[in-house]
Order: C-alpha cells, then sequence, then structure tokens
C-alpha cells in the first residue's frame, strides 16, 4: 500500500490525531498485530476518553488516498477516495474501458475482470481492497497476445456475441474458467459462467468458444 | 455510495474497537457482494468501513480433534474446494449443496461465509427503500396489498413479511452449527438460528448482533450425520431459492435416532422445523412424506405466494430422499 494520507475527518466518529502519518505498509506486513497493543482493544472504550495505548490502525479517508494497483502487471499509482470501486478506478482513472458497468451490483458480470486468477466483479471491490492483488483485464489479455488472446478468438470464430455489450466481461470470465477447467464438460462450462448474463442470449456460442479452447489447448482443432 | 473512511486491521481485536456501538455508524467489510450494494442505494450510509480481509486467521478453516472451525471470511470457493468435505467422507454435505446453490463463480469467489449468513434480505421493498417493514406512512404493511410472490409463508404475523435470504444459514442449522461473536464485551458462542430475529418495529435489525459485534466463525461438531440441502429455484443460473430444505439424520438400525430439519426463504429469519415425530421411527417413504405435510401445517401464506408451501413440502422430500442417497 502507497503512503497514507490523514485529511480533516467530516465523520463523526472519533478519531486518534497522533496517529497521523502511520503508514498502512507496517499493518500489511502484521507489526502492528506483534506489538502487544492489539489485546487492549477488548477494553470497552468510550468517544472522550480514548486509552493511551489504543491500537494504532491507521484511518484513510475520506478524502482521496494514495493506491497502488498491480493491472496487467504493471503498478499504477492513483490518488483514489476509499469509496472507489476497482470498477470506476480503471474506467475513470485509467482509461481502460473494458470492463462495463451495467447492473453495479454484482449480478450482471459485464465488469468481470481477474483478480489473483479467480473471476471477480470489479463494480463491487473497492479499490483500496484490491491493492496487493493481481489484476488482470480484458485490455491485458488482448496485450499480452499481441492481438486477440485464444478465447477471443474464439469468440470470433463461433460468432458468440451479438451487441457485444456484455462481451468483454465474458471473455474474462471463460479466460478465467479456463485456465483451471481443462476438459470440462459442455455442462461445467455452461455452470462456470452462472455469474454473467447476455440479453441478447448468445450463451450458445459463448459455451462453444470455451469447448473450442479447451479443445485446442489440448491440441485438438 | 457516500464517502467514508477506511480502516484494514490486522487483528480481530482491533477491528472491534474500530465499530462503533451506534447502528449503523461503522460497518464491517468481507466480501462486499452485499455491503458495496446496500451503500451504492443509501440503504446503509457507514461513516467508517472496517475491512476484515486483512485479518488472516478469519479466513481459515480449522479442523480440530472434535470440532471443525470455518472462520467468517473464508470464501464459498475455499468452503468447496475444502477438504473436509471430501476426505472426511463428504460429512456435511448439506452444507456443501448450500454453498454449491450459488451459481456465479464471480460471488463464490469473493463472498464469504460471514457475509453470506448476515447478508440483508433481498425483499424488493426493502431493496427500494421502503425499510424492512415496508410498511406506508401509516404504518401499514405495504406488502399483503403489493406483489408478495417471493415473501414469508411461515413468522408472518408480525410487521415483518420478508424472507431471511441466506443459502448457508438452513444447513448450518441442520448440522448443529454455532456461531462465535466477538465485541468489546468479549467472545460468545450461540446457535447459528439465535443469530436471527424477525424485527418488531421500525429500526430493528433482523439479526442478533450488537453493532459492535462481529461473528468471527462457525463452529461444527466433527460427528456428522447425513444431510443434505435441497433448494427449488426458478431457473438454474444465478438467483435465491424459492424454498430451500437442509436436513440431517443420525439413523440407527434403519430408524431414526437424531432428525434436525429446517427451511430457508419461508420466514423473516431460518425456520427450524421440529423433527422430533420422526425419532425412533424407520424412515420410509410414507414416513417422510407425512412429516413434510405436517411440517408445512402451520404455514400462512399471503395471497399469492400459497404454492410456496408446495414447495417446501417437495424441498423437505428431496433433500431426505437426497440425505438417505449420500449424494
Amino acid at each position: 500500500m502507497g503512503q497514507p494520507e490523514q485529511p480533516e475527518s467530516a465523520s463523526s466518529v472519533s478519531r486518534r490525531g497522533f496517529l497521523k502519518g502511520v503508514g498502512a505498509t507496517a499493518l500489511a506486513t502484521g507489526a502492528l498485530a506483534q506489538s502487544g497493543l492489539a489485546a487492549t482493544a477488548l477494553a470497552p472504550r468510550t468517544a472522550n476518553a480514548e486509552p493511551p495505548a489504543a491500537p494504532p490502525v491507521p484511518l484513510f479517508g475520506p478524502a482521496p488516498v494514495a493506491v497502488k494497483l498491480d493491472i496487467n502487471g504493471k503498478v499504477r499509482e492513483l490518488r483514489l477516495e476509499p469509496r472507489v470501486t476497482l470498477l470506476d478506478a480503471l474506467r475513470n482513472h485509467l482509461d481502460l474501458t473494458g470492463a462495463k458497468k451495467v447492473c453495479d451490483r454484482a449480478t450482471c458480470g459485464a465488469c468481470t475482470v481477474l483478480m489473483d486468477g479467480k473471476t471477480v466483479y470489479a463494480c463491487t471491490v473497492l479499490a483500496v481492497e484490491a491493492q496487493g492483488k493481481k489484476i488482470e483485464t480484458v485490455e491485458g489479455l488482448a496485450e499480452a497476445h499481441g492481438g486477440n488472446a485464444p478465447i477471443q478468438k474464439c469468440f470470433v470464430a463461433n460468432d458468440a456475441q451479438q451487441c457485444g455489450f456484455c462481451t468483454p466481461g465474458f471473455v474474462m470470465a471463460c479466460e478465467g474458467f479456463r485456465r483451471g477447467h481443462a476438459g470440462a464438460s459442455r455442462e461445467e462450462v455452461l455452470e462456470g459462467l452462472g455469474g454473467n448474463l447476455c440479453r441478447c442470449g448468445t450463451y450458445h456460442g459463448v459455451a462453444n468458444a470455451v469447448l473450442d479452447v479447451l479443445d485446442a489447448a489440448k491440441g485438438g482443432k | 455510495m457516500n464517502a467514508f473512511e477506511y480502516a484494514r486491521p490486522a487483528t480481530v481485536a482491533e477491528a472491534v474497537g474500530l465499530l462503533s456501538k451506534q447502528e449503523g455508524e461503522t460497518a464491517p467489510l468481507a466480501g462486499g457482494t452485499d455491503l458495496l450494494s446496500l451503500m451504492k442505494d443509501f440503504l446503509v450510509e457507514p461513516k467508517r468501513v472496517v475491512s476484515l480481509m486483512g485479518i488472516e486467521p478469519l479466513a481459515e478453516i480449522a479442523v480440530g480433534a472434535s470440532e471443525l472451525r470455518i472462520g467468517a471470511t473464508v470464501t464459498l470457493d475455499a468452503l468447496l474446494q475444502a477438504g473436509f468435505l471430501n476426505q472426511w467422507g463428504a460429512k456435511w454435505p448439506a452444507l456443501w449443496h448450500a454453498a454449491a446453490g450459488i451459481k456465479s463463480p464471480q460471488l463464490r469467489a469473493m463472498g464469504t461465509v460471514g457475509g453470506e449468513l448476515l447478508q440483508r434480505p433481498r425483499c424488493w421493498y426493502f431493496r427500494r427503500g421502503h425499510g424492512l417493514l415496508a410498511q406506508d406512512a401509516k404504518g401499514e404493511s405495504l406488502v399483503p396489498r403489493g406483489d408478495h410472490r417471493y415473501h414469508a409463508i411461515f413468522g408472518n404475523a408480525g410487521p415483518a413479511k420478508f424472507v431471511h435470504p441466506s443459502s448457508l444459514a438452513p444447513a448450518l442449522i441442520a448440522l448443529g452449527a454455532e456461531a462465535e461473536l466477538v465485541s468489546p464485551r468479549g467472545v460468545r458462542t450461540v446457535k447459528v438460528e439465535e443469530l436471527y430475529r424477525a424485527p418488531q418495529a421500525a429500526g430493528e435489525r433482523e439479526t442478533t448482533l450488537a453493532a459492535d459485534e462481529l461473528l468471527t466463525a462457525v463452529v461444527l461438531k466433527k460427528v456428522a450425520p447425513k444431510s443434505a440441502t435441497y433448494e427449488v429455484r426458478p431457473r438454474q443460473g444465478l438467483d435465491w431459492p424459492l424454498v430451500a430444505a437442509s436436513v440431517a439424520l443420525e439413523l440407527d438400525g434403519g430408524k431414526v435416532k437424531a432428525a434436525r430439519v429446517a427451511l430457508g426463504h419461508v420466514a423473516p429469519t431460518p425456520w427450524p422445523v421440529d423433527a422430533a415425530a420422526l425419532v425412533g421411527k424407520p424412515l420410509d417413504e410414507a414416513a417422510i412424506g407425512a412429516f413434510a405435510v405436517a411440517a408445512l401445517q402451520g404455514a400462512t401464506p399471503l395471497a399469492k405466494n400459497a404454492y410456496k408451501v408446495e414447495l417446501a413440502q417437495v424441498a423437505i422430500r428431496r433433500a431426505f430422499a437426497a440425505a438417505l442417497k449420500g449424494i
């Protein structure tokens, strides 16, 4: 994590001014957990009488704080409010607009990206929470292959899109599935794509694209 | 979404110390799959969000000599992949079935056991800002005269008409699991069913947790019976079940030694069903069918959700069949 900033808070929650400048790095490495201070937090506290040994857990925001994201193998440093989602960070701050904002409620899958190899809804991950994770977007997929990746070529070959708005999310969901499911059946493919919706109904082509890419990986057609 | 300050403590004690006693002031964050949506719709507006994802022990499954402890931030994926579910001869299939019923890989990768148990109701009146009790200006419920096809058929005599959305809770209740709670006042352990209550007045929550209390783990006894969960759902893909039934059985020479049954999506809380009538009797199709009918005897469906009575009977029968078959 980057250097935290401790701006004046509009919050009514009590704050501890002496903590200004305490780094999140120390927290991430567990140094605070070993400081022996943690146990005192179980003692009842009041807003007026802070125990001097209260655990120095840094607070970030609500104003923008330094956020470091590992996106497609590159470290990107940003200043974001803690409320900014990973999807908004990608689209509005990094100009990576492949992941789409559709339902914005962890349902439709149009914002799907990979985080540490697992598919997630970028609309529902806070950017601050994505720090330290390896994030892969559809832009990175194409970049790594110097053009369309195998799964994207299979989308084209199987006519696996219609209006195309859900497609980048579907491509990433398929890529995430493909990596852990060599030899998957059609039923398993459909089950594995349960987190994405397509209003045009291209599921048949999408499933064929995944089956083709799995086939190609084992030296088939 | 309103702005908030954010903390990422490394221990449970630190996390609890950052939570306010006042309801709604602060919010613990795990997978975020429900909390972020609630914040975007201004249904919860915490001034401080406390991430639990930096607390490593909370993400662990610990296999003890006599019990299994599942940390609150263990993801649904990690739960499904945990060796204990297979290595011990599928000891808790009811829990596996319930977790596998959450059909989105993204939600399984992000969502946690604790978050799944404490997600807020999906009642569309609540989600559209009419409050948990969905009352109009005169304090009358909008639900009986509105669209309540997914609402409660049990426990709906009071002002709460929503159904609790948890998939894991009925399974954990049938399996006799306990929940571990930590607050500034210390640690307490309750049965999973005791986490929930039907709110009786506006502003009341559907859980028994204090505002500054964290669910840290669920604990299962290692001696596990035959069990299963059966969900009746409107489609194969991602959606909440219409009804679900979880059963756990101990048999002795073909006769029931102990049976525990809980229903999901039928009441404002997960709904345990008294199965004492089965004890000492052989468990054949007739006995299961009679039990399923009796279990729904006290149902009080609204005008448009009586169909759930029959579906719940079907879910009970199929859950028993799956438990006996050992699927």
